[in-house]
C-alpha cells in the first residue's frame, strides 16, 4: 500500500509535467510558428496614418451593431452583448414567457423596419456562444433594403456584395451557408460610409 | 430536415465505421505490448517513466491490485488539482489575476475532472488561470480517460485469459494509453485545430476598439435608468487548442470558455466541428474491435458495434427530427428549413452549425460521457432535450466514454446472456466463460448505483428550497433541469441544462458527490468481475450456447439497455420533457 502511494504520487508529478506542461507548451510553439495569426485570435487591425496598428476584433467573433446603416447580428446573451470574456446563451427553455416576450419584441421591431418579409429565425433568437459571427444569408437579406437606404446604395448592387460576403458550406457539404456580419459591415464603412450626419445620429 | 442533413450525418456515420478498425488494431497492439510504429520514440519515454517512479513493468496485478492502485493514483491527482485551484492567484501563468477559488467549487472542480465529467459549475474565462486549465483541468483529462480506457482493457482481460490470477499492470496500461493513444493523436489534432481557428497562446486578453460602439441602457438597483458607453471588447484567449484536443479525444467535454464548442474560439468552423463528433466516438468505437480482436471473436465487436450504433440511429433522428420542427411557440417567425437559413428552433444555436450539426452534436456527445456542447441543451425543444437526457441515462453506452463505454456496455451484455440463458434454462454462457451468480450480482451493482445516486439526489433537490431556488426555467422544465444535473454529474457526463445555477454550496458538494459514485463505485464491481472471470476454466460452445455474434443478439442488447433504462427512468421523465412537450403544443408557456 505503502509502495503504491509512492507510486501514485510519483506518477503524478510525472504525467503533470508532461502533459500538464510539456505538451500544451510544445503545441504552443508550434501554433506560434505556423499559423501565428489564427493561434492569436484571427484578429483584425486597423492601421491609423501613422502606421499605428489598433486591433477592431477578431474575424471569428461577433460585435453588436445597432445603427440603422450597418447589418446586426444576431441578439447575444455575453455580458451586455457580444462580451468576449463571457461567452454564454440564454438557456432559456422553448416553454418560458421570458424569451416568447423577448422574441414578440423583437418581431414587432423587425416587422415594422421590412414589412411584408418573413422573419428568419435566427435574427431573433441568441446564439449559443453569444459570440456567433454569423447570420444566415436570409437574415442578411432581410436587412438589405435598410441598410442600402442609409447607406444610398442601389439594393442591387448591395445584394451582389452580400452574395460574395456569404460562405458555402465548408467543402460544399459540411455545416450552413452564412454571413460574416463583422467583416461585411467593415467593407461597408470602406467602400460606402454613411454620411457624416447620419452616422453622427446613429450613435446617440 | 433537409437532404444534406442527412447526408451530414450519414458522413459522421461513415467516418466512424472507417475509424473503428484501424484505431481498434491499433490499441490491441498497445495494450498487448506487441511492436508499433511509434516505438522508436516513445518506448525510451516510457521506459524513464517507469524508472523514475519505481514500476516495475512485467509485475502482474490482481483485480483488488489494479483497483487499489486506480484509486490511489485518481485520490492523489485529484488532489493536486483541488490545491491548485486553491492557490492559483499565487502561480505563475495567471495573467488575468484570477483569484483563488472557494472550497465548494474547488472541490466540485476536482471531483468532476478527475472522473472525467468535466461538469463546470463556473465560468472558466472568468475563473481559471492559464496554469489552471493547462496542468489542472487539461491534464485530469488525459488521465482521467487513460483510467478510464485501462479499465476497459483490464475488463476485456477478464474476459479473455483462462484460469489466470491477473488482470494486467494499472501503471503500465495507463501510461501506454497515456504515451501512444493520447498523446501523439492530441498533438496533430490540436494543430488541425488551430489551422481551423482555435487559439493557442498564453497572452494577457486582447482588447479591441468596436467598429460601432454601442450605449447599453438597463435599470440600476435603484430601479432608475442606467447607460453606458461600451467602445471596447475584451477577446478572452489562452492556451485552447491543446486542452480542446484533449477534450473532445478523451471525451471529457471540459469547456476552456464557458460556451464550450459553440464558442468560435474552441469550435471555428463546420469542419473542425465534424472533426470533433468524430474524436468522441473514435477510441470507443474503436474499442469495440479492441474487444472482438482479444476475445477471438471479431464478430462480437462488431454485434456490440452494431447495437451501439442502432440506439445512437434511434436519438439522432428523434433530435433532428424534434429540433428542426422548431417552436411552435414563436409566432410570426418563419423556421422553416431552406437553402439559405437552418431554420428551425435556433435559440442557443450557432448559425454556421445550424440544426443538423446541433443536433448530431448533442446526440454525440451524451451517447458517449463527453459533455461538450456545441448548443444550448437547455433551450432544445422539449424532445430535442429528452433525448441527450436519455442517453445518459441508458448508462452512456452508446459508443460511450472512453472505456467507459465499454465496460458499461459489457455490463448490460452480462446481464443480456443471462436473460438468454433464463429464457432457455441453462447456465449462460459468454466467450466460453460460465455467468455465475456473483457475476451477474456484481453486474446488478455497476447497473444500481447510477439510479440510486440520481433518483435520490433529484428527489432532494426538488424537494428542498436549496434546490429548486437553482432553478431559471419554470414549469416542468424546471425538474428536468435538476434531474439533468445528477444525471449528467453521475453519468460522468458533463453537459447540463445549463440555466440551473449549479455554482451553490449544496449543488457544488452533491454533483461532487454524484460524480465519485457514478465512477468509482461502479468500477469496482466491473473490476471484480473482470478478476472472477480471468480466474475461470473455458467451456467449449455447445448447441445450447446462446451466440453473441449475431443480429439477434444485439437486439437482445439494445432492448436489454432500453428495457432497464425506460423502467428505471420512465416516471421522471414524463413529470419532465414529455409533459413539457404536451403542454407547448397545447400552447401553454410558463
Amino acid at each position: 500500500m505503502k509502495e503504491t502511494f509512492r507510486i501514485a504520487v510519483l506518477m503524478t508529478i510525472i504525467t503533470t509535467v508532461i502533459f500538464g506542461l510539456i505538451y500544451p507548451f510544445a503545441v504552443t510553439g508550434l501554433a506560434q510558428l505556423l499559423f501565428p495569426s489564427k493561434a492569436n485570435g484571427s484578429l483584425i487591425y486597423s492601421h491609423a496614418s501613422n502606421g499605428q496598428a489598433t486591433v477592431v476584433g477578431s474575424r471569428l467573433l461577433g460585435q453588436t451593431f445597432t445603427g440603422p446603416g450597418y447589418f446586426h447580428s444576431r441578439p447575444s446573451m455575453a455580458g451586455d452583448g457580444y462580451d468576449a470574456a463571457n461567452s454564454g446563451g440564454s438557456n432559456l427553455a422553448p416553454t418560458n414567457h421570458a424569451l416568447l416576450d423577448r422574441v414578440k419584441g423583437d418581431v414587432e421591431k423587425l416587422r415594422a423596419e421590412n414589412p411584408g418579409a418573413a422573419i428568419p429565425v435566427d435574427l431573433v433568437t441568441t446564439s449559443a456562444s453569444g459570440l456567433d459571427p454569423d447570420i444566415s444569408p436570409d437574415a442578411a437579406e432581410f436587412q438589405i433594403p435598410r441598410v442600402a437606404k442609409e447607406r444610398g446604395m442601389s439594393v442591387t448592387d448591395l445584394r451582389a456584395l452580400v452574395a460574395r460576403r456569404t460562405l458555402g458550406r465548408q467543402f460544399g457539404i459540411l455545416g450552413e451557408p452564412r454571413v460574416n456580419v463583422l467583416e461585411l459591415n467593415m467593407e461597408l464603412d470602406a467602400t460606402s460610409p454613411v454620411k457624416k450626419w447620419q452616422k453622427s445620429v446613429v450613435k446617440k | 430536415m433537409s437532404a444534406n442533413g442527412w447526408f451530414q450525418i450519414g458522413l459522421f456515420v461513415a467516418a466512424v465505421f472507417l475509424l473503428t478498425k484501424p484505431l481498434g488494431v491499433f490499441m490491441v497492439r498497445v495494450f498487448e505490448r506487441e511492436k508499433t510504429f511509434l516505438d522508436f520514440i516513445l518506448r525510451p519515454i516510457e521506459r524513464l517513466i517507469y524508472r523514475l517512479a519505481g514500476v516495475d513493468e512485467k509485475r502482474e496485478m490482481r483485480w483488488t491490485e489494479y483497483g487499489v492502485a486506480m484509486l490511489v493514483f485518481s485520490g492523489v491527482s485529484m488532489l493536486l488539482l483541488y490545491l491548485m485551484e486553491r492557490v492559483q492567484l499565487w502561480l505563475p501563468l495567471n495573467p488575468q489575476k484570477f483569484t483563488n477559488l472557494e472550497s465548494y467549487l474547488a472541490w466540485n472542480t476536482a471531483a468532476s475532472f478527475t472522473t472525467n465529467t468535466n461538469w463546470q459549475a463556473y465560468t472558466p474565462e472568468t475563473t481559471m488561470s492559464y496554469l489552471t486549465q493547462m496542468a489542472g483541468l487539461a491534464y485530469h483529462n488525459f488521465t482521467s480517460a487513460a483510467v478510464g480506457i485501462a479499465l476497459a482493457i483490464a475488463l476485456i482481460r477478464g474476459i479473455s485469459r483462462r484460469e489466470s490470477k491477473t488482470i494486467g499492470n494499472f501503471w503500465v496500461d495507463m501510461t501506454r494509453c497515456l504515451l501512444w493513444v493520447l498523446l501523439p493523436a492530441c498533438l496533430l489534432i490540436a494543430m488541425i485545430f488551430v489551422s481551423q481557428g482555435v487559439v493557442q497562446n498564453l497572452k494577457p486578453y486582447a482588447t479591441a476598439q468596436l467598429v460601432e460602439p454601442q450605449t447599453i441602457t438597463g435599470t440600476g438597483a435603484d430601479g432608475k435608468p442606467t447607460s453606458k458607453v461600451v467602445t471596447q471588447q475584451i477577446i478572452a484567449t489562452g492556451p485552447v487548442a491543446s486542452q480542446e484536443a484533449i477534450k473532445m479525444f478523451g471525451t471529457n467535454g471540459g469547456g476552456f470558455f464557458n460556451a464550450n464548442s459553440a464558442h468560435p474560439f474552441e469550435n471555428p468552423t463546420p469542419f473542425s466541428n465534424f472533426l470533433q463528433m468524430i474524436l468522441i466516438f473514435a477510441i470507443p468505437a474503436g474499442l469495440t474491435f479492441t474487444l472482438g480482436r482479444m476475445t477471438h471473436s471479431p464478430r462480437h465487436g462488431w454485434a456490440v458495434w452494431a447495437a451501439m450504433l442502432s440506439l445512437f440511429l434511434v436519438g439522432v433522428s428523434t433530435a433532428y427530427w424534434a429540433e428542426a420542427r422548431g417552436n411552435p411557440l414563436l409566432a410570426g417567425v418563419d423556421q422553416q428549413a431552406s437553402a439559405t437559413q437552418s431554420g428551425g428552433n435556433m435559440e442557443g444555436k450557432e448559425v454556421r452549425f445550424g440544426i443538423t450539426n446541433s443536433a448530431l452534436f448533442a446526440t454525440v456527445t451524451t451517447d458517449a460521457s463527453c459533455g461538450a456542447i456545441n448548443g444550448w441543451h437547455d433551450s432544445f425543444t422539449p424532445l430535442g432535450g429528452l433525448v441527450p437526457l436519455t442517453n445518459i441515462l441508458l448508462g452512456e453506452v452508446v459508443f460511450g466514454g472512453v472505456g467507459s463505454g465499454l465496460y458499461g456496455m459489457l455490463v448490460f451484455v452480462i446481464l443480456a446472456v443471462f436473460l438468454a440463458g433464463l429464457m432457455v434454462g441453462r447456465t449462460p454462457e459468454y466467450l466460453g466463460k460460465k455467468i455465475e451468480a456473483y457475476d451477474v450480482k456484481m453486474a446488478a451493482l455497476a447497473i444500481l448505483i447510477f439510479p440510486l445516486t440520481v433518483l435520490l439526489f433529484s428527489a432532494v433537490s426538488s424537494v428542498s428550497a436549496f434546490g429548486t431556488s437553482s432553478i431559471s426555467n419554470p414549469g416542468p422544465h424546471g425538474l428536468s433541469q435538476i434531474f439533468y444535473a445528477f444525471t449528467s454529474a453521475t453519468g460522468n457526463n458533463g453537459s447540463a441544462f445549463a440555466g440551473i445555477n449549479a455554482n451553490t454550496q449544496w449543488f457544488n458538494a452533491s454533483t461532487g458527490i454524484s460524480t465519485l459514485l457514478g465512477r468509482f463505485f461502479a468500477v469496482i464491481p466491473i473490476l471484480a468481475i473482470a478478476g472472477n472471470l480471468a480466474r475461470k476454466k473455458t467451456v467449449p460452445q455447445s448447441a445450447g450456447t446462446f451466440p453473441v455474434t449475431t443480429p439477434l443478439f444485439s437486439m437482445l442488447l439494445v432492448s436489454t439497455v432500453l428495457i432497464i433504462g425506460a423502467l428505471t427512468f420512465f416516471p421522471v421523465l414524463s413529470l419532465g420533457p414529455i409533459l413539457e412537450h404536451l403542454l407547448m403544443l397545447a400552447g401553454r408557456s410558463f
